[in-house]
């Protein structure tokens, strides 16, 4: 008795986060799944009614204003913060002294939060007091930098910022990865005649492919889950015109009581990261278990 | 007299996959038994399950005549050597060797003085307040080592110890620890898949392949008496020559015919039974294949083969020879004249020979 | 355990082909500017941030966003730390500084200390279907928490603990336990279960065996789970703006509250302050303990997911 209850320690210790991650996880995905098919409103209402939600959602100029913003947003915050990743990581990789400094300085801004970089880079593109005013005060009088207010323009404004925080990130993950490239190889290539760009991109970089999937899953992510970043440099405006889905979400789950279009969109966006990472994660578990 | 390790029908899945397959064995105490098979072969997992660290599936382990299915490792009296040594990396070796008692609660003075003991018998002393990091491979291994014996239990199991040293380190510590189990008078289950360290340590070894247990026997019967094909090619080195042959009855003697290219060898034999198949396999080792002239006896019978290879090696030179489409391997004195592609008279001690049944690979003599 | 921290860079000498003589020099000197400015493109919004904290309203309204402030003065910060208004209320960053103190150290340390166990069991004590919990957890680590907001505002609601902070520390907890049993999981695989099995020899059980051998060698992945969930629960906002209610929210919200408040002049130099001072912990962290941060986010994010 004693020993069989020695035995199943370790199933009780796993149990709790288990049950936890059951119902915190699962069972809240499903009662949001299954809301979003019913009419509530500020309340939960639980008879069904079919896809009327999602009926509404996708007939929401908001929500049509929501995900382009996420397309342009995740598609320049992807490619300009690997872009620039995978260029610092390829300047650092030169054998520089303060490398380790540098380093330092081009990731920082992942430690902070957010809403911190929202209210840095809202301040700094203050059309008022900013860079807009900083360049005519040196005399380019005509100059206009005012993104922050500018519907067509704000939603690049937000990019700016996300690129500044995650693209160290992505040069911390690149730079890994050179480090990582087998040094024979390297070795090798100069005794072929083969000059030094060449390296990089005939052996180095094809060899790195891994690291640019891992990159952009994570970027992907972040850009579908960014919710701080926007709420703290644009508050979604002007107007609606720098809604993401997230914002959406919160909108319709805290200030508008319509928790029926909050969970349309929440599952939206659900289904949104798992068309990203689910074949990820399907790849990277076959190829353990080949 | 109780035997101390009593393993009766003993059978071991992981999920569908058997691992081990009606094992029996049994060992008295003071012996020392060594489980020797190919890599994968299930001898840790044996020793893993008379451990108690793996539940069994089926049969019974009996250690010291009382039935060992629900007790726990802690209960059962023994001590376990792993191949990784698995020290405790941010504890003394001090600490380490303690631990074990610190669990049970034995009181401080006695666990000082039992430390004190083991550290002279393993010539550890000065390694008491290191952590493992800072110790050799053969630093380790004495400490684990220490940790078994401190325990002072009914049963050590060892689990290829010996396998992470260099070879020569690797030749001094096995020669203590078989000062160890003289010393101690202790019975030790030891793994290992160097067959020499078998035949030097075992009073018992016991042949596995695939879950199965191939044969139990002393190291001469083993080495000797192969039960079957398995284990005559597997104990040895260089491996037991395997020459396919026919055998044809001729009158009281049995002829043995071997195929090669200079046209068949025949030998005779009294001893072979008549009623054995015609195909056989003969198993000879390559020191009962002599340079003609170096033994005598009725059984010994000399032939000329073709030497395709001289392989000089120290105190002995092996020769091989092409015989029934084998390569066959002769080992002959170190002064021999033997020369590659030239005919050399070789005498096979036909009296240590062993024959095995081709289709079923077992003994037949 | 991989490690996940650059090798120095010395230790790969002469791997890198050198341009020819020529070019060399002028090569270099492009590569340090491209360096640099990049440098300067990161510390910028830095520099502005404290800059315009010490200037006084009057001279950001003058200067330039750039300039190094002519008189220095920690006004702002004082605002910032003690009377700027968060919507009515006009107490400054220090209770919610002290929230966000109160609310991360519980739920760190909490989330750490089950990943630990979960980890433990995963990788040492595997039982049928162990494997399976633990991809339902990291399945968790992917999922946008929008997903989950409204219910668990509702859960906490039914709890009791709708905006309070212990509340927020639970939202944390759960949604923290993916990573951290993941980085404790990951770590203690690649140590060999024969460890295990020694001290189960030696008479340890389950929880003498944590304490004694695997707590003590887990230092450096305690370092990176403190520090990925600290970070993480510091910068929050997603909970924070979603859990809790005015006198219990985290820094995070308050920030927001005193940057986007309507009523009043605009602070510009209070809000840097306060900005700086939501970031401070967590930039503090990142520059004690760079390696460490380093570590939990290749780690955390992909590398180390499928070890
Ligand atoms: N936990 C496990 N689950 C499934 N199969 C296992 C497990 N442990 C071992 N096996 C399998 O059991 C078989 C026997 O393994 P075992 O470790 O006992 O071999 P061994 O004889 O000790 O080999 P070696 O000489 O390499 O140490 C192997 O085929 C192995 O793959
Ligand atoms: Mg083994």
């Amino acid at each position: 008795m004693i020993a069989w209850l020695e035995r199943q320690i370790p199933k009780m210790v796993l149990a709790p986060s288990f049950v936890a991650i059951l119902i915190f996880v699962y069972g809240f995905i499903a009662w949001t799944a299954w809301i979003s098919l019913t009419r509530s409103k500020l309340l939960p209402k639980y008879e069904l009614h079919g896809v009327i939600q999602y009926k509404r959602l996708f007939a929401s100029p908001r929500w049509e204003t929501a995900m382009d913003n996420l397309f342009i947003f995740g598609a320049l915050f992807i490619g300009i913060s690997m872009l620039l990743g995978l260029m610092l990581a390829i300047l650092l990789d030169q054998k520089i002294r303060v490398e380790g400094v540098l380093r330092t300085i081009y990731l920082y801004p992942m430690a902070l939060s957010m809403i911190v970089t929202g209210t840095a880079w809202k301040w700094i593109m203050n059309p008022g007091l900013g860079i807009e005013a900083m360049v005519r005060g040196w005399g380019f009088e005509s100059f206009t930098f005012n993104w922050v207010i500018d519907p067509k323009m704000a939603i690049y404004a937000v990019v700016i910022a996300g690129v500044w925080q995650a693209s160290g990130f992505v040069m911390a993950l690149f730079l890994a990865g050179l480090r990582s490239v087998d040094g024979e190889i390297i070795k090798a290539a100069p005794v072929d005649g083969i000059p030094g760009w060449r390296i990089y991109s005939a052996i180095i970089l094809p060899s790195m492919a891994p690291i640019f999937l891992s990159a952009f899953i994570v970027l992907a992510h972040l850009a579908i889950k960014s919710f701080d970043l926007v709420v703290a440099l644009t508050g979604g405006g002007p107007g609606y015109a720098t809604d993401l889905p997230a914002t959406y979400m919160y909108a319709m789950a805290f200030s508008r009581g319509d928790i029926g279009q909050a969970a349309s969109s929440a599952m939206v966006m659900m289904g949104v990261v798992f068309a990203i990472v689910v074949p990820y994660l399907y790849s990277e578990l076959r190829a353990k278990h080949d | 007299m109780t035997p101390i390790l009593d393993i009766q029908n003993l059978s071991k899945n992981y999920g569908a996959v058997q691992i081990l397959n009606d094992v029996n064995v049994a060992i008295d105490p003071g012996e020392f038994l060594v489980l020797v098979g190919p890599s994968g072969c299930g001898k840790s997992t044996l020793l893993n399950c008379i451990a108690g660290l793996e539940p069994i599936s089926g049969g019974a382990i009996r250690i010291g005549g009382r039935d060992m299915t629900q007790v726990s490792p802690k209960d059962r009296d023994i001590a376990m050597v792993f191949q990784s040594y698995a020290l405790y990396p941010t504890m003394t070796v001090a600490k380490n060797i303690t631990f074990g008692m610190k669990v049970r609660g034995v009181d401080a003075a006695t666990q000082a003085q039992k430390l004190a003991e083991v550290a002279r018998q393993l010539q550890i002393e000065p390694l008491l307040n290191r952590r493992p990091g800072q110790l050799s491979g053969g630093q380790r291994q004495r400490v684990a080592m220490g940790r078994a014996v401190v325990r002072d239990p009914k049963l050590f199991l060892f689990d290829e110890p010996l396998s992470n040293l260099d070879a020569k380190l690797r030749v001094s510590m096995r020669s203590e620890i078989k000062k160890l189990h003289q010393n101690l008078g202790a019975t030790m289950v030891y793994v290992t898949h160097d067959q020499i360290e078998a035949m030097t340590l075992a009073t018992k070894i016991v042949v596995m392949k695939g879950g199965v247990v191939q044969q139990i026997g002393s190291p001469a019967e083993i080495y000797n008496h192969p039960a079957n094909l398995f284990v005559a090619d597997f104990m040895g080195s260089p491996a037991m020559n395997l020459i396919p042959a026919r055998t044809r009855r001729q009158g009281d003697d049995v002829q043995i015919e071997i195929a090669r290219a200079e046209g068949a060898l025949v030998v005779r034999q009294a001893s072979y039974g008549h009623d054995r198949p015609a195909d056989v396999i003969l198993g000879l080792r390559p020191e009962d294949i002599v340079e003609a002239g170096f033994r005598s006896g009725a059984t010994v019978q000399a032939a000329k083969c073709r030497i395709d290879l001289v392989e000089p090696a120290g105190a002995d030179t092996y020769v091989v020879s092409e015989l029934g489409g084998k390569q066959v391997t002769a080992r002959l004195h170190a002064e021999t004249k033997a020369q590659p592609g030239a005919m050399l008279d070789l005498a096979f001690d036909l009296a240590k020979v062993s024959f095995f049944a081709p289709d079923t690979g077992e003994r037949l003599n | 355990m991989t490690d996940y921290s650059y090798p120095a860079p010395t230790m790969s000498p002469d791997t890198r082909p050198a341009p020819s003589r020529y070019g060399q020099t002028a090569l270099r000197w492009l590569l340090f500017t491209l360096l640099g400015l990049f440098a300067l493109f990161y510390l910028m919004p830095l520099f502005v941030m404290v800059t315009t904290s010490l200037k006084s309203l009057e001279e950001i309204r003058s200067g330039s966003l750039v300039a190094f402030p002519r008189d220095v003065t920690f006004e702002a910060w004082r605002t910032a730390w003690s009377g700027a208004c968060t919507g009515i209320q006009c107490e400054g960053l220090r209770p919610y500084f002290w929230n966000s103190v109160l609310l991360a150290v519980p739920a760190v340390l909490i989330s750490s200390f089950l990943g630990a166990a979960n980890g433990y069991v995963i990788a040492q004590w595997n039982f049928r279907g162990a494997n399976l919990i633990f991809s339902a957890m990291l399945f968790g680590c992917f999922i946008p928490f929008q997903v989950v907001l409204l219910p668990m505002a509702r859960m906490l609601g039914l709890m009791g603990l709708a905006g309070t902070i212990p509340g927020l520390i639970f939202a944390h907890v759960i949604y923290g336990i993916g990573f951290t049993t993941l980085f404790f999981r990951n770590f203690y695989v690649t140590i060999p279960s024969d460890l295990v099995k020694a001290a189960k020899v030696d008479g340890a059980g389950f929880f003498r065996i944590f304490w004694s051998i695997f707590l003590p060698l887990s230092l450096p992945i305690i370092v990176v789970t403190v520090i990925w969930q600290f970070t993480q629960i510091w910068n929050d906002f997603l909970f924070g703006v979603s859990f809790s209610q005015a006198g219990t929210q985290p820094i995070t919200v308050a920030l927001n509250n005193i940057v986007n408040s309507t009523t009043g002049i605009k602070e510009y130099n209070v809000d840097m302050a306060a900005a700086i001072i939501a970031g401070l912990p967590t930039l503090l962290v990142y520059v004690v303990a760079g390696k460490y941060f380093i570590r939990g986010l290749t780690a955390g994010s992909v590398k180390g997911l499928m070890q």
